[in-house]
């Protein structure tokens, strides 16, 4: 069983994904932000492999992607920063990225590095469900590594069981069509994920995309068993350049 | 050539269609965040039926021949032929209405865009010529019309911008990365992936997912479907040696193979920009430069670091820099079905000159690329050459007066 699956085999509900661009504010805080997530009550991390074009981005997570490779963040720099995480990091980290800077390192080779670095899982999204199975999945598998897949209001019924059956971990609800970072009204959301929590699936829920304060977060675990914040938590580490007392004072505010 | 002929035999079938997963060989696919699989599934679906629809064809046959000014001349160009030797033709995309092939793609996307019920449009442009294009349908067909240019090229095409407005679109800058056209690309997906609704994406060129290389390419095809019997008009066969065009993302040499794309006796030759030269760091080359990767929603030949981060290519031509290359082209080159030459800076420049004065033709510097890869084939007086004209060269007007100043 992954350390995703444990996760939720003994925490159902209000499970806290926050989502950190590798690399950024500073190209060595990346450990440091992940202890400070961990130390203040993040369940489960998502960290954000910084790329050149990330089309599923809003301007936040794209502007701490930039500054993250200004910073000189590669893969090969970030596998080396994750050799020591697992000594001081306990909860489960996902990657999260695009799939060419992937491709270019080596899709056996990327997943066997990370997995061997302790990473529990990907999120691939511009990686197609039909060459996921195809070719990319086995690989996953094969490492260990959970795959996580992305529905949202528009994804039909025939699919979300179909991206059921592929997700290993859990599966990311889309709160809406949208890029990271917009604001949306939560209440046509609720629709949606009331029809999501309603189909029984096999797979966790977490619900990302809009997700920013504690009235968000608790709306959200309403329907699913948790929530994913990026955008929120990434203008927190702008506007204080103590990572420490930035994730504190962010995270308190969430759950408190 | 029987060799030649051979060889490419075992892939017979593969270039005028992608398989049913977009794919030429190895490249195309649809590389898409979740988000945008209802539009891009939707298109799929139907692009083909609405396109060959009897109605369709007639409305979009109707609109080339009386608002944009199709066919396009074939023109006989015998001062370039005697310089190079060889009988040349140019295939005039200049003469369109809006002055480029770019049209051509437009008036067929924005009826599709129509019979899926959409109401508003999106377009990306570099230099312009594309969101000209687009802003023109949406005027004449009366729907809202946004175009993503990057920031940096709204200042460096003023002109064009001043049209986009004129025809009552909204130009939106581009402001991430490197403000350039692949940003403006990345922020109109964006756009399309927060409006998934009422939104159609006009995609410019032979780029993006699944099914918009072949949707562009067969909107495109009308420029070989014409030069095929305009050129047995003029002598008898209506297969040159070579057809020849310029690529930056290859819209107007998708159009102008294809219908030999197939044919392999006649050779198709793609020339791409080389800037200051391929191997300067400041290049469009993107076949020389690329390798395989992701970029804007297919697997192609992408610029890109060691890393995997996308780079800005550079070219003297706004229309040919772009960091890709179509799906299409990526598998002519991997294949050989087609021949990849490319034309630096100086050499495009020096084309559109010649051109100019042998045969009084401005020529776009996109197209002059096309020009002046006549300079690198060993042409005989035997060979037909068949070249796109893809565009006219009054947008390049301030480029060409900077080279006549010294």
């Amino acid at each position: 069983m992954s350390r995703i699956q444990q996760l939720f085999k003994q925490k159902q509900n209000n499970v806290l994904n926050i989502y950190c661009t590798a690399g950024y504010p500073t190209l060595n805080s990346t450990i440091e932000v992940m202890e400070a997530l961990q130390a203040n009550g993040a369940d489960l991390i998502e960290l954000g492999i910084p790329y050149s074009d990330p089309l599923a981005d809003g301007p936040v997570i794209q502007e701490s992607g930039g500054v993250a490779l200004q910073n000189g963040m590669t893969i090969k720099i970030l596998i080396s920063q994750l050799q020591q995480m697992r000594k001081t990091i306990h909860v489960p980290v996902i990657l999260m990225g695009y799939v060419n800077p992937v491709l270019q390192y080596g899709f056996e080779k990327f997943c066997k590095d990370v997995a061997a670095a302790g990473i529990d899982g990907l999120i691939l999204p511009d990686v197609p469900m039909r060459e996921f199975e195809t070719e990319y999945g086995a690989i996953t598998k094969k490492y260990g590594l959970d795959f996580i897949f992305l529905v949202t209001p528009e994804t039909s019924e025939e699919r979300i069981r179909k991206i059921d059956k592929l997700s290993t971990g859990f599966i990311y609800a889309v709160s809406s069509s949208s890029t990271t970072g917009k604001d949306k009204n939560f209440n046509d959301v609720e629709v949606y994920l009331e029809r999501l929590k309603a189909m029984n699936l096999d797979n966790p829920l977490l619900v990302g995309f809009g997700i920013k304060d504690k009235a968000t977060f608790q709306s959200a675990c309403n329907y699913a068993n948790g929530a994913i914040i990026g955008s929120a938590y990434i203008k927190a580490l702008q506007q204080n350049n103590d990572v420490k007392q930035a994730t504190k004072k962010f995270l308190e505010e969430v759950l408190q | 050539m029987i060799n030649r002929t051979t060889i490419l035999g075992q892939y017979k079938g593969t270039f005028q269609q992608p398989d049913i997963f977009g794919y030429y060989g190895h490249f195309g696919g649809a590389y898409i965040p979740e988000m945008l699989h209802p539009n891009v599934e939707e298109l799929k679906e139907q692009y083909l039926k609405i396109m060959y629809d009897e109605g369709f064809q007639t409305a979009f046959r109707d609109l080339l021949k009386d608002y944009v000014g199709r066919p396009s001349p074939l023109y006989h160009a015998k001062r370039l032929s005697e310089k190079h030797n060889s009988t040349i033709f140019l295939k005039r995309e200049d003469l369109n209405h809006t002055g480029a092939h770019k049209i051509n793609n437009t008036i067929g996307q924005i009826l599709l865009a129509r019979r899926l019920g959409k109401h508003r449009i999106i377009a990306e442009t570099g230099a312009g010529q594309h969101g000209v294009a687009t802003a023109t349908v949406c005027a004449l067909m009366n729907m809202q019309c946004l175009v993503y240019m990057g920031e940096k090229d709204i200042e460096r095409q003023a002109p064009n911008v001043a049209r986009m407005k004129m025809l009552g679109a909204t130009v939106v800058p581009a402001t991430s990365g490197s403000k350039t056209l692949k940003d403006a690309t990345n922020e109109a997906i964006r756009d399309w992936i927060n409006n998934p609704v009422d939104t159609h994406y006009i995609i410019g060129s032979v780029v993006g997912p699944h099914p918009y290389p072949d949707m562009v390419a067969r909107f495109q095809s009308i420029i070989s479907e014409e030069i095929r019997w305009q050129l047995k008009e003029k002598t008898g066969s209506e297969l040159p040696d070579y057809v020849i065009a310029c690529v930056g993302g290859g819209s107007n040499a998708a159009g102008t193979f294809y219908h030999y794309l197939e044919e392999f006796s006649v050779k198709l030759v793609a020339v791409e920009a080389a800037g200051h030269g391929v191997k300067t760091g400041m290049s469009a080359a993107t076949t020389q430069l690329g390798k395989p990767g992701v970029l804007h929603g297919s697997k192609s030949l992408v610029m890109q670091t060691e890393d995997g981060q996308v780079v800005e290519p550079h070219s003297i031509s706004a229309g040919l820099d772009y960091p890709g290359i179509g799906p299409l082209h990526a598998h002519l080159y991997e294949t050989g079905r087609g021949i990849f030459l490319s034309a630096t800076d100086k050499e495009a420049l020096d084309a559109a000159f010649e051109l100019t004065r042998l045969e009084g033709i401005i020529p776009a510097l996109e197209s002059a690329h096309a020009i002046a890869g006549l300079n690198q084939l060993k042409l005989t007086p035997k060979d037909t050459v068949v070249i796109c004209l893809s565009g006219r060269g009054d947008k390049d007007m301030a480029t060409y007066m900077k080279v006549m100043e010294g």
